[in-house]
């Protein structure tokens, strides 16, 4: 795939474009190269790997999502599958049977609805003891409250996605748009989806990539 | 050879009487208990209509139309025996229940203590109706089986004498034996009362009928082998605090039990138990309030303050009291054996540890912040999915119900996110009138543009939509019945949600997102 993406832009183009050329393979070479030795990857399901920067969920880090909780539900399928608890923190909307059809294992998921304004010290208290922890924050937490966390979340070697905006994330996954397939007019019915998603590595610009769902 | 000399009560109507006590309901109308739609038990009374045991509920019904059904529930059956027991122990020792209504002990002791066999078996018939349980009869004879047989044909004492079971059970019918087949079977052979049965050889009966006709006929015969097996009366493993003067706030309450709690614990362990299931009772001065607790595992001294502390605190089934507290009742429903839940070696892996995050969050939160989720039957998404407090059991009935096939349910992929309460939406036509539908199922038009928030600046174009996908809830009960549309509807960027009309408005029940 890197080789069909350069040949994309042809080379001699303006000067811009070529030192943006070189920023960008700096990133990737970044994201490939793991800069910390402590994060581990986590089993993640085929069909987010490719969105993902190192093709897989790594743990320690934040992603934040925004746009969809499908995509949230399939990051968090592949280490239910693998047979790690999940929690999710101030979804009261979580739809349980969307999740079970993801891959999300419910024997193995533990929801807090309406935690109110304790919900920075209850998604602390799930990331001591789950692998993923998924919350959508009421607003966005500050810096220091946030580094507070990461640094829990490297400790006990567990994973957060965000529904929102997170500091310093892992990386930011936003849907572009969305295509349905199988609904027509007033007849037929949603049968599934393709969808574009901008990934934003920590460090890099952000690319447009296709995921099906 | 005489079976041992029993002294046994029959209370007649046994599951009627629990269950009108259950009811908090009169036992002198014509009540009838059922099980699987057959009459388990009658009152007197409708005895007199004609109901009869084993008879279908509808003609029973037929026969009296004033009777009253209760359901039979073993449990409640047990359960309010269990004082009645305890009240005869306390005039007469070594008493066997034999099941729900009967109790049987030995009728040596009490007939030298109260002076007479006669003498002993109108006390018991007294001291039943002291415990509220009128017109019981008792029996005494050689062995459980004929005091028994004595026991229902007693008026309400019949002693057999010494010796004489035998001849006492000769001109019984061979329903006695409380075997329909081998009854049917005995008639058919031309063996219609014990005696007949008892002349027969006892080799030819075991061959002919198998070990339970070779100890039927060993009863016919009036030599009851069985022993009366005494209980032991069992111990009261409870906490209980009173508090004077009443306290009104949580934590001095959750403070005051917390002593307590941890010496119920430690004489549970000495018993090598541990509690798995603990009933809290909180009085106030003017009220009770009580319930059940679940745990996952087994509860420690500063889980049940725990427990306390939310029912103190009350939630969303509103068990909160509201005057001050006088008197905390802990007490053990289910009790297991410690052996069982031992931790391993190294821990029972992080399960623990996951179950002890998540009772932290509870104590932070309260009982019902912590939920699980489990997969529920009906047509509306919101009761397909019900949430479980952590540490309580879901009941059964849930994943039976989401078995079953619900006609109308939704086609996948299920929405991601669905709104615990419907949130009204606008949808309307290309005029900008308001789509509507009438009684056959057919639009006013078809939808073009739609509104989450309800107003008509924040318009989406539809791109796609389907639809009315009609489900017809309850249609048989006209109170609760509901006719619903559901819609599946693409904007413009993509967005795609799950509206419903009904009853003339539309609302957004899920979004695919």
């Amino acid at each position: 795939m890197p080789a069909a993406a350069l040949s994309a832009h042809p080379r001699g183009g303006s000067a811009a474009e070529r030192v943006d050329e070189v920023r960008e393979l700096q990133a990737r070479i970044r994201a490939m190269q793991s800069t910390k030795l402590d994060t581990r990857a986590l089993e993640t399901s085929p069909t987010v790997a490719g969105l993902l920067p190192g093709g897989s969920l790594k743990t320690g880090v934040a992603y934040t999502i925004h746009g969809s909780t499908s995509l949230a539900m399939a990051l968090m399928a592949g280490p239910s599958q693998a047979g790690s608890w999940c929690g999710v923190v101030g979804v009261p909307t979580f739809g349980a049977e969307a999740a079970r059809a993801s891959g999300i294992d419910l024997e193995r998921i533990a929801l807090v609805p309406y935690p109110g304004d304790q919900w920075m010290p209850v998604t602390a208290a799930l990331a001591d003891v789950l692998t993923v922890v998924l919350v959508r924050p009421p607003l966005p937490p500050s810096d220091a409250v946030a580094s507070r966390l990461m640094a829990r979340l490297r400790e006990r070697g567990s994973t957060l996605i965000v529904l929102g905006d997170w500091p310093g994330s892992e990386a930011r996954l936003e849907v572009r748009r969305t295509e349905w397939s199988g609904l027509g007019t007033g007849h037929g019915h949603l049968r599934g989806r393709e969808m574009t998603v901008a990934v934003a590595a920590k460090a890099g610009p952000s690319r447009d990539r296709r995921v099906s769902l | 050879m005489n079976g041992v000399r029993t002294m046994l009560a029959w209370c007649p109507d046994w599951p009627v009487l629990a269950a009108c006590r259950e009811h908090d309901m009169d036992p002198e109308v014509a009540v009838a208990v059922v099980d699987k739609q057959r009459v388990t038990a009658c009152s007197p009374l409708a005895r007199v209509e004609g109901v009869r045991r084993g008879m279908r509920v509808r003609e029973a019904q037929a026969r009296c139309t004033g009777l009253v059904v209760l359901p039979y529930e073993p449990s409640v059956d047990s359960r309010l025996f269990e004082p009645v027991v305890a009240g005869v122990e306390a005039s007469m020792a070594g008493v066997q229940p034999v099941r729900p209504g009967v109790l049987a002990m030995r009728a040596r002791g009490p007939a030298r203590y109260y002076g007479g066999e006669l003498a002993a078996a109108r006390l018991l018939v007294g001291r039943l109706a002291e415990l509220g349980v009128d017109g019981a009869r008792v029996g005494i004879a050689d062995g459980p089986f004929a005091a028994e047989q004595a026991a229902r044909r007693a008026e309400p004492v019949l002693i057999v004498p010494e010796g004489g079971s035998a001849r006492f059970l000769a001109p019984l019918p061979v329903e006695a034996l409380g075997d329909g087949d081998l009854a049917a079977l005995l008639r058919k052979l031309g063996v219609t009362d014990l005696a007949g049965f008892a002349s027969l050889s006892p080799d030819a009966v075991r061959d002919r009928f198998g070990a339970a006709g070779a100890m039927a006929h060993v009863l016919a015969a009036g030599a009851d082998p069985r022993g009366v097996a005494a209980r032991t009366p069992p111990r009261e493993v409870v906490a209980q605090v009173d508090f004077e003067p009443a306290l009104d706030r949580v934590d001095q309450v959750a403070f005051g039990i917390r002593a307590a709690a941890d010496a119920l614990v430690d004489e549970l362990f000495e018993h090598h138990l541990a509690c798995t299931e603990l009933r809290v009772i909180a009085h106030s001065a003017d009220e009770t309030v009580e319930r059940t607790w679940l745990h996952p595992r087994w509860f420690s001294g500063a889980d049940m303050v725990d427990r306390v502390r939310w029912q103190l605190q009350g939630d969303s089934t509103g068990s909160g009291l509201k005057s001050g507290v006088t008197r905390i009742r802990l007490e053990p429903e289910v009790v297991d054996a410690i052996g069982h839940h031992e931790a391993g070696l190294w821990g029972n892996g992080p399960d623990e540890g996951v179950h002890h995050g998540l009772s932290r969050v509870q104590g932070m939160l309260g009982h019902e912040a912590v939920v699980t989720p489990v997969l529920g039957g009906g047509r509306r998404l919101a009761e397909r999915q019900v949430f479980v407090p952590w540490g309580d059991r879901a009941s059964t009935e849930l994943s039976d119900r989401h078995a079953r096939p619900w006609p109308g349910s939704l086609p996948e992929p299920p929405p991601a996110t669905v709104f615990p309460e419907p949130r009204a939406v606008v949808v309307v036509a290309e005029d900008g009138t308001v789509v509507t539908i009438d009684e056959r199922g057919t639009l006013s038009a078809p939808p073009a543009a739609f509104s989450i928030t309800g107003r008509r600046q924040d318009a989406r174009r539809v791109t796609g939509w389907a639809g009315p996908w009609p489900a017809a809830e309850r249609w048989w009960d006209a109170a609760a019945a509901r006719l619903a549309y559901r819609f599946q509807l693409v904007d413009a960027s993509g967005d795609a949600w799950l509206l419903v009309l009904a009853d003339g408005a539309w609302v957004a029940e899920a979004r695919y997102d």
